[in-house]
């Protein structure tokens, strides 16, 4: 039996988060200002998993006639995702799955999550019993953390993990998996085999250098996926934003310039003590 | 009429709610008598009796799964679990910690009862009916939200609210424990493929994050940076932070840029792992205090800093971002020579008393 994967990688695209963000109010309702001109990445979780699927990928590479496969589904305007897979691209192989939709994390996180079962379950080839749902476990903007595990459930995934740092494979296809938990620790799990959901956090692998053939090999097929994307429309559900708003949080700070080490080294020890 | 469920669940022991599990119960006690609701809770246990008596006098009708299949957070189970728990309740809104345990199923759940989930929530209100407060782009917009649709989950953060500690909880211990049977309700299993092996600490000796910590210390890049004698001073920096954690009790975070550096084969401090990574892509802890060192203070990094109520900084660049509002004290100052001093003095804080 080959032991190819299916990895299939949910990631939106996120304002770069060195942006300043001001909210808005639009027909559709709540916005970020100037959302669709601002520098945008790859959700910074949700990248961390699409690097962690290539290294599995990597370590499972299946058979020529069953190769291990990554897909990269994605919903957002076709022109912002066309920007971004510029450089995404570079990174690792996979095959853009792009839904074109609505930019930002005010859309409700259960009509994104339809909107996306719908795209995974057509996939061409896809095989339910060797699939393992890759995303991250919260996004950048909506940063509810359940767009993933409604995914899951409404594919029919029994076994989910959220904040995953770790996947060891096993010979006989079963995966150790390290998830975050309170208290700075890991919950160590061990389950049968794919199809799973595994939402990650960090992971431990750095960001791969940009690779400039992958990055050609992987443009042939984005653009003409990226042509071909359907548009979606997301259900309200019922959501309602009673206000939207920037916090009001702003300090006024005492900057200290001539103080001795002594000096702070007391002030801080008091500040600490102090209830 | 709205009726309210609160979900929660015990902790590693399988049979004691802990305080932040304790939050959601104050949330729904509090809910229920505005809305003027019908209050269950709900308990997924390997034995629900001990955690049955600490919430027995806060709602009129108590429910509990129990079982040794419950004592692994595990999704296919503790869904199951909350589903029956929904099921025999049927609630309009369902309120439950956002615990790792419970924020891994309850979206899930919510789809099952035809549902939906909002999380992260921080604050209830609304005069007439239920809103709901979340942050947005990790903590950068704030918003008030509200659904007309039911059931409506809503996962509480930890540290919004005062744990549920009513005194008839403790009155009622014994009496309730012989009733642990009869709230239990019968759940059907699905085929479990996953099995919780342990919890595992990150290999860096002492166990740096401490969520109850009052403070939370976080060491910046700078620390592995090079001194003003040209060189690095990792292992000095290790030792100062570490016998500063060791007095004062906090907790360790860190900026991405520091963990990031262990990735890239630099020097690094070598108990510090992604978990403590605190920011965009890191936690947001809430701790009453916070103090900076060698960190920037810069917009990723910050957001992570929302619900840190004092907010100090040491950093040798006069105009780094905690200068600019993020910070109510910023000290220009070499935070080698303030921790050395610092330890100094909560050494000889403690040896005096």
């Amino acid at each position: 039996m080959s032991n190819a994967l299916h990895i299939v990688v949910c990631a939106g695209i996120v304002p770069d988060p060195l942006q300043t963000l001001e909210p808005t109010t639009g027909p559709n309702g709540p916005g970020i200002k100037n959302e669709m001109v601002l520098p945008a990445v790859l959700d910074p979780w949700a990248a961390s998993a699409l690097y962690e699927a290539a290294n599995l990928a990597a370590k499972c590479p299946g058979s020529p006639q069953s190769p291990s496969k990554i897909w990269l589904v994605s919903l957002a305007p076709k022109a912002k995702l066309q920007q971004v897979m510029m450089s995404v691209a570079q990174k690792v192989s996979f095959e853009l799955v792009p839904v074109d939709g609505p930019i930002g994390g005010f859309p409700d996180a259960q009509a994104t999550a339809a909107v996306l079962a719908d795209a995974i379950a057509a996939i061409p080839g896809l095989e339910h019993e060797r699939m393992l749902l890759f995303g991250g476990w919260e996004s950048a903007t909506r940063g509810a953390g359940v767009t993933l595990e409604l995914v899951g459930e409404r594919l029919g995934i029994a076994d989910q993990f959220q904040g995953v740092d770790q996947i060891e494979l096993r010979e006989d296809g079963s995966f150790e998996v390290l998830e975050r938990v309170e208290g700075g620790k890991h919950q160590v799990s061990v389950c049968a085999g794919a199809p799973a959901v595994l939402g990650w956090a960090t992971g431990n692998l750095a960001e791969p250098r940009n690779n400039p053939q992958v990055g050609m090999a992987n443009m042939r097929s984005i653009m003409p996926a990226l042509q071909k994307a359907k548009t979606a429309a997301l259900e309200a559900n019922g959501l309602r934003y009673v206000s939207v708003s920037l916090p009001k949080q702003q300090r006024e700070t005492r900057v200290e310039k001539n103080m001795s080490e002594e000096e702070i080294a007391r002030e801080i020890v008091e500040w600490i003590g102090a209830e | 009429m709205e009726s309210v469920l609160v979900l929660t669940h015990a902790d590693e022991s399988g049979s004691a709610l802990t305080k932040g599990l304790l939050e959601a119960v104050t949330a729904g006690r509090e809910l229920a008598m505005r809305l003027g609701a019908e209050l269950t809770i709900g308990i997924v246990a390997k034995h629900a009796t001990s955690a049955a008596a600490q919430v027995a006098g806060a709602a009129k009708r108590l429910l509990a799964v129990q079982g040794e299949a419950f004592a692994q957070a595990r999704f296919a189970s503790d869904a199951a679990a909350c589903e029956a728990l929904c099921r025999a309740v049927m609630p309009t809104i369902v309120l439950a910690p956002q615990s790792s345990r419970f924020a891994r199923v309850m979206a899930a759940v919510a789809h099952r009862l035809g549902g939906f989930i909002d999380t992260h929530i921080t604050a209830i209100g609304g005069t007439d009916g239920v809103e709901a407060m979340r942050w947005f782009y990790r903590q950068r917009i704030e918003a008030v939200v509200s659904r007309e649709k039911r059931p409506w989950f809503l996962l509480l953060d930890l540290g919004t609210n005062s744990a549920y500690a009513g005194a008839e909880a403790h009155a009622a211990l014994e009496g309730e424990a012989a009733q642990a049977d009869e709230i239990s309700i019968a759940v059907e299993l699905p085929a479990l493929r996953t099995q919780v092996i342990g919890m595992r600490a990150p290999n860096q000796g002492a166990q740096t994050i401490r969520p109850d910590a009052k403070l939370l210390f976080v060491a910046g890049a700078g620390w592995t940076k090079k001194q003003p004698d040209g060189q690095v001073h990792v292992e000095e920096a290790g030792e100062l932070i570490l016998k500063f954690l060791g007095a004062s009790g906090a907790s360790l975070g860190s900026s991405k840029s520091l963990v990031d550096q262990g990735g890239e084969g630099n020097s690094v401090l070598p108990f510090l792992s992604h978990l403590n990574q605190v920011g965009q892509t890191g936690s947001t802890p809430r701790h009453a205090k916070g103090l900076s060192t060698c960190c920037h203070g810069e917009e990723p990094h910050v957001v992570g800093w929302r619900f840190i109520g004092e907010r100090r900084a040491v950093n040798l660049d006069p105009n780094c971002g905690w200068t600019r509002g993020k910070a109510d004290v910023v000290y220009v100052a070499d935070a080698f020579q303030v921790m050395a001093r610092v330890n100094a003095l909560l050494e000889e804080t403690a040896s005096s008393s």
